[in-house]
Formats: structure tokens, C-alpha cells, sequence
């Protein structure tokens, strides 16, 4: 195990008390409690931690925060593992386990790495480029990049772990802990709102942690620490730490995720309790965004060498983890703040080698603390050469010309380990732009400020563009009382504001791209995207080629599309777009800022809504019997129903067999519970009918059943069912069982919406009643044993309705048939259905009665020719089209009407039900297959129509089908073809009823 | 995610409401005095505005009431609900 060489003796918030063994790449390491493991890797000396996605380079830890580019791991193995995590967002705990993701076989010795070698060949598009043709072998080629490319792996096991969702409604949100956040809650909490403050990291503070400064004239930590104890004293006010909002969405919901335990300083492998995460979905009056500010980098040759960092990254390991990122180090600026860099590791000891700062003449309280410390300032001078290739040695320098657009005069050479460099600061407007508003350019800090709100927030403090520590402070508490007050609460009492020490800074100055000995591109690399490998060269290829919008650039490039989303890369990489394109950053603008602001796993979207409760299954209350009785089940909407029930030793077929025949000579029994029932009450309901069915209801009877067809206004059939006049004013009607829910929200759309003024009530009753379907030509002799009535059929006739008494329980007796048989649809209360199932199944040993499923079902129906509503009818067949003109009354409006007369509806040519014969009748044809009159030796054939329904009927002891076919009614007795793979089959067309075609078996055989 | 105030039971959450499309749009009295084209612009013809929208919205997971809402298609404010029969605000 390797010592922490580069920890400071004292300081920081890490516990020196425990110390934490780790491993990453295979190599023990320590570090402590309070460490990231960017932080503890660092402290260990690490230098390069990954290799890049294209160029394969050495790269080494960049950042201290959410925008890190280069230290992608991927943490832990097995079920648990994460990939593409950032190692500057992952807490340090004992055990921990890491591998980098990008870099095969390893670090040190990268075979991808060529790829650096022959990156002239590797432009912006040079995937698209190279590897679109011939078109055949991209996925070949795709093979070969992604292995080369690997990032992380997903883990193949299921997550053994939960996660949880909790919807929140406050007043008040405070999106970040640092200064600005910390102020805002104070504010708005005082004034009794309820106040939700979440911060992304465990600690709060946000930038706090990582500076040396004073609030109210205490440390700054002391101070976070007596904010929070204030905050979680009040009653209304919910702290969050290591909670991101990642999603700002309509009417201020906002998206979090807390980290319950991942990345929560104790082994993910740790067994627990609670949730691994919870996602917080947050309705707040107000929204208060203190989201802070991210440092950009300046865009020099070959910026990317590990040791090259940001600035405000060196201090922040400096003070918050007492780590020494290097021994000399060197800073390049464009701004005072990085000055603050410099005066922080020089009193830490570490020989600041030189503060280059591209501005001539940098005046002021931190260029003159610097000074004062003997730092060498080399103003007027950029970086143009970076030495060494795993890990930084030197740079070079030279003097700006006076218009500083180009170098002159010697390279200077200054030897160095760690360099940090800042192009100042870009306010965190990720949230502010999901709202909806529109982000400005602001020239002064040549980045992007919040605009104009579009939803009830406002930004405080960095994240507005306001660095200064007082501004923050006095900015966050202003926003906090804006908020509350907007929300109904006043401030009860005047608080002050907390304040700080206020420090004058010089403006920076921009430049984009630092000149070098060569061009960007020729020799040397300008990187702009470090996590995508996207360079200054690119860009400028890009708009060479004509993509000028930076949504294009984006896409060509890759800029901005890596797990970093280019949070530090973006708005030089705009800024380099706009010099190319010879125009302002302002009229480029920026890619649209979509959710997530950090990555969000799986799981804590799906939350609880997994397995089984991902698309919770609907189950009869003869379920349970029909799995004791073996059945197989098929999903029918969120139904389970039995799809047949195979015997020990029977192939499929078989079974359908057996089932079809004892229906078709004895007596089966279906379970039709999940038929949609809707029961329809009101003194207009046969009038409500008739406009809803395409057939009459007003001279129904009442005892009796119809059949009835629905359209869409559109003219095609929507749905079809029987039903039931039960009383003058009272009918049940039932639907398929996909569409039940949707049935009844169309009648219901159409009484409440277009006519009111019909009395009508319509209410769900499919789970109320347990159906069955008593069928075949035993199902009287069967039914006569627990019923008194008269079941002949001149007392109960097809179509008829009677309530009675079953097996001691009042019952609904349907006598209506989908199979062409004598057949009873027996309702009763759910909670009577087993018992009489059961009843009826040991009663009806002796006729042989058999349980059938859907399979069955759809065979029994198809031989009589009968449609099903989805399978037959696909939204595009009108009544006509199936040969159902007979059921289209001409004598009333209904739904649809209108449109059947429109001329396309009446066109010849239109597809048309028929029904199929093999010539060979032991050919079964596949459902789909589609058909054609002309056979020709290959692809394309004229396709006339397709097979909708086929099966092999034991009844007939052949093959037969149903099938759509233009003009098919006209073409009865022709031959029509159906080419398959390997073969084609040769067809007959017949109408579509096969089986007992005038309806002698309706009253029993 | 909007929040939307239906008539009946106040403020709730999108996920119970189920969308509706352009309100007003009448059920021709006689559908048999339109040309195919005029019944065309019935059954399929709908605004796509920029900006104002009245549409129609049904409570689907609550009190399954249909109404009606005037929202802004750009800033997604809804600005006003009324029950199904009152003048459009």
C-alpha cells in the first residue's frame, strides 16, 4: 500500500482518525473518511486515471466536482456495479473498489492509443464519414468502435436493491447548499414557509468548502455549520444533502434524486434497510436556484496532459482535502480568481512556479497579495507548449504580441507537476433554462447569465452570475424572501443578512483560443471537449463543412455528449464556433440544457414499478383455478387469461383439439370474466344507443340481447359486443376486454361533451361479475341441473336474457354464443364465481366437460366466420369492408355515419374479410402472411391483403383462415397466394363462416 | 408537468388527466348537409396554435369529468378551466 504522499499534515474535513483502504485499478491505496476518491487518489500521487474515448491520451483528474472529464470509473463489480460514475463525486468508503472505464488493457499501456498517432485520419464526422459505406458492414464496424470506445458496463445481474419515490409539495425550493442557498433558506425558512434545501454533495457549503474566507466575521465553516443547525431546527424546513435536482420541468415540478447509499460513504455492497435511492418529484410555489458556478478551462496545445487541472480545483483539494495536487505547480489565468489559487498553495507550501496571466498589467488586492508573496506574474504571457506525455514536466511560454492575437519574442521554459489553469466562470444556468427561460450572454463575464424567468424561480448568488462571496450571501437572502413573500409569508421579524469581506476584482479578459507555435491541429491538440476528445481543429473543421447551427456542431462533433455533458467544455466550445464563424457567442447561443443535470440511474426512475408491478397483472376470481387446472395464460390487455390447458403428454394442437371438439359435441366452459360489462342506466339510454351503435335499440325488447358494432366518427369499426336490454331503462353492455376502459370513457365523452342533455349513467362492472360460458350441446342438460326456469328454446330463445337463480345465487343468463353453439353466459357476483365453477365442473363430469382458453375461443369463432375487433379489424375497416352492412342502419344517425358515404369509403378496390382454404388443408398459415394474385420469382409483388386470422379446425379436419383482400368479395371460389419464405402456398377464397353455415346448432344438436 | 385545476377537485398532478385536443368543436347537427370535404375538416382538421389554446381535458383518474382550459402553447400557463357548456373566457 502506498503512502499519501501528497497529503498536508493538518487541515481540510477529512478525518486523519480514519483512514479507508481502497483499490483502484487493481492497487491498494489509503486514503480518509471525508475523501472522495478523486481526492484520495490524488493524495496517493496517481497521475494518469484514464485514457480518453477517442484519442486513447493519458489523462488524470481534472476537476473536483460534477463537471469532472477524465476520471470515469466504473465502481464496484457484479450486480452492483455503476458505470461511468465521476471519482470526483464518489465518497470514499473502506472497501471501495474501482476500475477506470476507457482504457484497455490498461492505463499505462493503452493499445487505442495508436489511435493518437494517427488522429489526422480521426476528424470531427469521422464516423459518419468513413464508416457509412458500404451500409452492409456497419454493423461490423460498429462492433469494432464500441469495443474500442468502452465506456462503463452495465451490470448484467438484477439490482438487489430498492428504490423509492415520495412526491413533495413546499413553498419554497432552494436548489443548492453554498452560500447563496444557505442565505436563501435562512430567509425564506424564518418567515414560517415550508422550505425544502437540497444540496448534491453530503456537505454543505458548495464553494465554502473549498476557500479560506469569513462570514459575520467567523470562519465560513463555522458559520455553514451554525446555518444548518438553525435550518434543522424549524419545523417547515427540509434538509437534503447528497440530493440533486436534476430536471426542472411545467409549472414548477422539479425533479431530485437522493442518494440514500450509493456514494453515501459505506460499502455499496453493504447490506441495509432503506432505499438506495429516492426520487423526489417536487411541486414548489417558488423555486430559489443557488446552483453556483463551474469553472472553463482556457483552451491551450495540449491542455489535456494529466497534472493540467483546473484552477479552483487546486484549492479546493488544498483546503477542503488537504491534498497537494503537486509539487510545483503553475497557473494560467485570464482572471484575479485563480489568483486566489496561487496565494492558497503558496502558504500551503507548494512552490508556485509561476501565475501566467494573459492580461497585461493585472492591478489590484489579489494580483498584489500574490506579489507580496514573491510569486513570480508573468502578465502578458500564454502557455504554448506542454511537456510531458503521462504526466506534465514543463510548459513553455511566450509574450503576447500587443494585440494579443499572436506570440512573439523566446519561449521561456518553467518546470512544473501540476498546472491550474481558468478562463473564469459560467453560472450553473442548467435549471434556469429547463424552466423554459431563455439564458443571456453577459459580455462582462463572458458567459451565460439567467434571463428573464418563465416560471416562478429566480437564481442567487454565482449561479446569477454574482461571484463575490457578499453578493452571494446578500443575493440569496434577497431571494429567499422574494420567494416566501411570493408564497404568502412575511417576514415576521428584520433579519440581516449575512455579509462578508468584499474583494475587488479586475475584469477578465477573453480569449479563447491561446496561440501557439502551430495552428490548432498541426502538431498539437487544443481540447475543448476533454471528455469526447472534441478539439479547437474540430469545431473549425465542422464549420468549414457547413454546420453552423451549434445543435448541429454538437451532433457532428460530439461536443458536449459525454457523461460530463460538457460542463466545462461547452462555452469555449461555443466561443470557438462563433471566432470560426466570424460572429458574436451571443448569436450562436448555447445547445438546449435538457434533464438530467448529472446522470440518473434506472432505478431510481422506476422506483417501486418493477417486476411485477411494473404493469400490474388483472386476474379473475377464477384464477387460482384455472392455474391448479395447468392452464397456460395469455396477457389480454392487463388480463391473464387461461389460453388453453394442456394434458400431460399433448402437444398444443391437441389440446386445441380436444378442447374444440367438446365444445363442438359435448360441453366446455370459458372463463369470460374480463369481457368489458358497462352498466347503462337512464330514461335516454335506447336513444343513447342508437347513436353510439350502428344498428337500432329503441324496439329491443326488454329480456332480450343485440348484437352491436361501434365506430369511430371516422367510420371504422371501434368495437363490437352484445348487449342486453335488462329494463325499460337499463341495459348491460359488454365490450372486448382490450378495449373495456376505453369503451366506457368514449361514452362517457360523448354524453358529457356533445350531449349533455341525455339521462344517461354509464359505470364499469366488469369485475362485479364472474362470467362463464356454458357452450356446446350438452350446456342445457348441464345448466337444467341448478336452475328451475325453462330452459327450452321457446321459453329461453337465442338472444334472450334471464335473471335467475344458479346454484342458489342470483345470476344474469345470457343465452347468446361466440361459437355457433347452444351457449349460456352465466354472471354471477364475483364472489360467488368459484363456487359455482367448480359446481358446474363436477356436475359436468358426466357430459365431459371441458375448461377451454382463448386459443380454443378463436378457433370456434373463426369457423363460423366471426370477427374480432383488432385481430380481423386493424382501424382502417368500415362495416362494409367485413360484410356487415346488414348491422348499419339506414334509418338513424349514429357515430361514423357520415363518414361511410366519403368517398374513400365507397371506393372499389378496398380490402374485404374472406375467408381462406389451403389446397393443401393441412397447411396452416402463419397470421400476417401477406397474399398476392400475381406469384412472382421474387419481391416486390403486388400484396392485395393479408392473413388476420388462422388456424387448424378439428371440427372441419382442416386448415382454415380469414384474411382482408381487395375486391375479395367479388372474387369468391378464385386462387390468391401467399408467398413465404421457401415456398408459397396456394389458397382458395370462400366467404368467411366454414362451419355449420345456416346456424342449425344455435338451439343444440 | 402541469398542474392543472380541474373544475371539480381543484389542483392535481397531469398524470390523473388525460388530453382532450381542440375544444369547441361541435358535432354537426346534420352531417348529411356537409360536403366530404366540409365533414373532413369536422373529423380531422385541428388549430395547432402558437400561443392561446382552448382544449379540451378529461379527469380521467379522478372524477372522470370532461372540461374545458384556455392554455398558452408557448409558456404552458393555463390560464383558465371552465366546465363543459360555459363561454370560452
Amino acid at each position: 500500500m502506498s503512502a499519501q504522499k501528497n497529503r498536508l499534515g493538518n487541515g481540510g474535513r477529512i478525518n486523519r482518525g480514519k483512514p479507508l483502504r481502497f483499490t483502484f485499478n487493481g492497487r491498494d491505496y489509503q486514503g480518509y473518511e471525508g475523501d472522495t476518491l478523486a481526492s484520495a487518489l490524488l493524495a496517493n500521487n496517481s497521475g494518469a486515471v484514464a485514457r480518453s474515448f477517442k484519442y486513447h491520451r493519458p489523462r488524470g483528474i481534472y476537476s473536483a466536482g460534477v463537471e469532472e472529464p477524465n476520471a470515469v470509473v466504473q465502481l464496484e463489480t457484479g450486480a452492483r456495479t455503476r458505470p461511468n460514475l465521476q471519482a470526483t463525486e464518489i465518497e470514499l468508503y473502506d472497501g471501495l473498489s474501482a476500475t477506470s472505464v476507457n482504457c484497455w488493457p490498461t492505463v499505462e499501456f493503452d493499445i487505442g492509443a495508436i489511435n493518437s498517432l494517427a488522429a489526422r485520419l480521426l476528424p470531427a464526422g469521422f464516423y459518419y464519414k468513413t464508416f457509412m459505406w458500404p451500409k452492409s458492414f456497419w454493423m461490423t464496424y460498429e462492433r469494432v468502435i464500441r469495443n474500442a470506445a468502452g465506456l462503463g458496463k452495465a451490470p448484467t445481474a438484477p439490482d438487489p436493491d430498492t428504490y423509492h419515490k415520495c412526491h413533495a409539495h413546499t413553498d419554497v425550493l432552494v436548489v443548492g447548499g453554498g452560500p447563496a442557498g444557505l442565505a436563501a433558506a435562512l430567509a425564506a425558512g424564518r418567515t414560517g414557509a415550508r422550505v425544502i434545501l437540497a444540496e448534491q454533495e453530503h456537505d454543505f457549503g458548495g464553494r465554502l468548502l473549498s476557500e479560506r474566507g469569513d462570514i459575520d466575521g467567523i470562519p465560513a465553516g463555522d458559520w455553514v455549520g451554525l446555518a444548518l443547525a438553525e435550518l434543522n431546527a424549524m419545523e417547515e424546513v427540509t434538509v437534503l444533502g447528497r440530493t440533486t435536482c436534476f430536471g426542472y420541468y411545467d409549472h414548477n415540478y422539479l425533479g431530485m434524486v437522493e442518494r440514500c447509499h450509493i456514494n453515501a460513504a459505506k460499502s455499496m455492497l453493504e447490506p441495509k434497510d432503506g432505499p438506495s435511492e429516492r426520487l423526489w418529484r417536487v411541486r414548489s410555489h417558488q423555486v430559489v436556484l443557488a446552483t453556483g458556478a463551474i469553472e472553463r478551462p482556457l483552451v491551450f496545445a495540449d491542455n489535456d496532459r494529466p497534472g493540467v487541472m483546473l484552477a479552483g480545483a487546486l484549492r479546493a483539494y488544498l483546503n477542503r482535502y488537504a491534498v497537494r495536487p503537486g509539487r510545483k505547480a503553475v497557473i494560467f489565468t485570464n482572471n484575479d480568481d485563480a489568483y486566489r489559487s496561487a496565494i492558497d498553495l503558496h502558504d500551503s507550501g507548494v512552490e508556485v512556479t509561476a501565475l501566467i496571466d494573459l492580461r497585461v498589467d493585472p492591478d489590484g488586492p489579489l494580483p498584489d497579495a500574490a506579489r507580496a508573496r514573491n510569486i513570480q506574474v508573468m502578465d502578458g504571457w500564454v502557455i504554448t507548449r506542454v511537456l510531458g506525455n503521462r504526466r506534465l514536466r514543463a510548459i513553455e511560454i511566450q509574450r503576447l504580441t500587443a494585440d494579443g492575437g499572436a506570440i512573439t519574442g523566446e519561449a521561456r521554459r518553467i518546470d512544473c507537476d501540476v498546472l491550474g489553469s481558468s478562463g473564469g466562470w459560467n453560472p450553473v444556468v442548467h435549471l434556469h433554462s429547463q424552466s423554459g427561460a431563455k439564458a443571456r450572454f453577459d459580455d462582462a463575464l463572458q458567459s451565460f447569465v439567467p434571463g428573464p424567468a418563465r416560471q416562478a424561480e429566480r437564481s442567487a448568488g454565482a449561479a446569477n452570475g454574482a461571484f463575490a462571496l457578499d453578493d452571494c450571501l446578500g443575493q440569496g437572502h434577497a431571494a429567499g424572501l422574494e420567494a416566501a413573500k411570493l408564497a404568502g409569508f412575511k417576514s415576521k421579524s428584520k433579519t440581516k443578512r449575512p455579509t462578508a469581506e468584499s474583494i475587488d476584482e479586475a475584469p477578465l479578459k477573453a480569449m479563447w483560443i491561446v496561440p501557439g507555435e502551430a495552428k490548432p491541429g498541426h502538431g498539437s491538440k487544443h481540447f475543448i471537449d476533454l471528455h469526447n476528445d472534441v478539439t479547437v481543429a474540430d469545431i473549425e473543421l465542422a464549420a468549414r463543412e457547413g454546420f453552423h447551427s451549434v445543435e448541429h456542431v454538437k451532433r457532428y462533433t460530439t461536443l458536449g455528449m459525454g457523461p460530463d455533458q460538457g460542463k466545462t467544455g461547452n462555452i469555449p466550445g461555443m466561443a470557438v464556433l462563433a471566432g470560426a464563424l466570424d460572429t458574436e457567442i451571443a448569436s450562436v447561443g448555447t445547445t438546449t440544457f435538457r434533464p438530467p443535470f448529472t446522470p440518473v440511474t434506472y432505478g431510481a426512475l422506476a422506483g417501486r414499478d418493477i417486476g411485477e408491478f411494473s404493469d400490474p397483472a388483472r386476474k379473475t376470481a377464477l384464477h387460482h383455478w384455472h392455474e391448479q387446472a395447468s392452464a397456460l395464460f395469455e396477457d389480454v390487455g392487463q388480463w391473464k387469461r387461461p389460453w388453453y390447458y394442456p394434458k400431460a403428454g399433448e402437444t398444443m394442437q391437441d389440446s386445441l383439439n380436444r378442447e374444440c371438439l367438446a365444445v363442438r359435441h359435448g360441453v366446455g366452459i370459458l372463463d369470460a370474466t374480463t369481457l368489458g360489462k358497462i352498466d347503462i342506466q337512464g330514461p335516454d339510454a335506447a336513444e343513447f344507443l342508437n347513436r353510439i351503435y350502428t344498428n337500432a335499440w329503441s324496439k329491443l325488447a326488454v329480456g332480450r340481447c343485440r348484437y352491436g358494432l361501434m365506430l369511430g366518427e371516422d367510420g371504422m369499426v371501434m368495437d363490437d359486443g352484445v348487449t342486453a336490454r335488462l329494463a325499460e331503462n337499463h341495459f348491460h353492455m359488454t365490450t372486448t376486454t382490450g378495449n373495456a376502459a376505453r369503451v366506457l370513457g368514449w361514452l362517457e365523452e360523448w354524453l358529457q361533451t356533445e350531449w349533455p342533455e341525455l339521462k344517461v349513467y354509464c359505470n364499469s362492472v366488469t369485475e362485479y361479475w364472474a362470467t362463464m360460458t356454458v357452450c356446446g350441446p350438452r350446456s342445457r342438460d348441464l345448466l337444467a341441473e341448478f336452475t328451475d326456469i325453462d330452459l327450452s328454446a321457446e321459453a329461453f330463445p337465442f338472444m334472450s336474457f334471464k335473471q335467475a337463480d344458479v346454484g342458489g345465487v342470483a345470476a344474469r343468463i345470457f343465452r347468446i354464443s361466440f361459437t355457433g353453439e347452444l351457449s349460456y353466459e352465466i354472471n354471477v357476483p364475483a364472489s360467488h364465481g368459484l363456487g359455482l365453477w367448480t359446481a358446474l365442473m363436477t356436475a359436468g363430469e358426466k357430459y365431459g366437460i371441458t375448461p377451454y382458453g382463448t386459443e380454443t375461443m378463436h378457433i370456434l369463432r373463426a369457423e363460423k366466420g366471426y370477427i374480432i375487433v383488432g385481430q380481423e379489424t386493424d382501424g382502417t375497416m368500415t362495416p362494409n369492408d367485413l360484410g356487415m352492412d346488414w348491422i348499419v342502419s339506414t334509418k338513424k344517425d349514429f357515430i361514423g355515419r357520415r363518414s361511410l358515404s366519403r368517398t374513400d369509403c365507397t371506393r372499389p378496390g378496398r380490402k374485404q374479410l374472406v375467408g381462406l382454404l389451403t389446397d393443401n388443408p393441412s397447411e396452416v398459415l402463419p397470421e400476417g402472411a401477406q397474399l398476392v394474385f400475381d406469384v412472382k420469382p421474387q419481391p416486390p409483388m403486388d400484396m392485395v391483403g393479408h392473413v388476420t386470422s388462422s388456424y387448424y379446425s378439428a371440427a372441419l379436419g382442416r386448415s382454415i383462415a380469414l384474411a382482408v383482400v381487395k375486391g375479395g368479395a367479388d372474387r369468391m371460389g378464385e386462387t390468391i397466394h401467399a408467398p413465404l419464405i421457401g415456398k408459397t402456398v396456394n389458397c382458395k377464397i370462400t366467404g368467411p363462416v366454414f362451419y355449420d353455415p345456416d346456424g342449425s346448432r344455435i338451439d343444440g344438436a | 408537468m402541469f398542474l392543472i385545476p380541474c373544475p371539480w377537485c381543484g389542483e392535481r398532478d397531469e398524470e390523473e388527466f388525460s388530453y382532450g385536443g381542440e375544444a369547441h368543436i361541435e358535432r354537426p347537427k346534420d352531417p348529411d348537409a356537409l360536403s366530404d370535404a366540409e365533414w373532413a375538416d369536422y373529423l380531422f382538421m385541428r388549430k395547432n396554435p402558437k400561443g392561446t389554446h382552448f382544449e379540451r381535458w378529461n379527469h380521467a383518474h379522478g372524477c372522470r369529468r370532461w372540461f374545458n382550459a384556455k392554455r398558452d402553447t408557448v409558456t404552458h400557463v393555463i390560464e383558465a378551466v371552465y366546465k363543459m357548456g360555459e363561454e370560452k373566457p
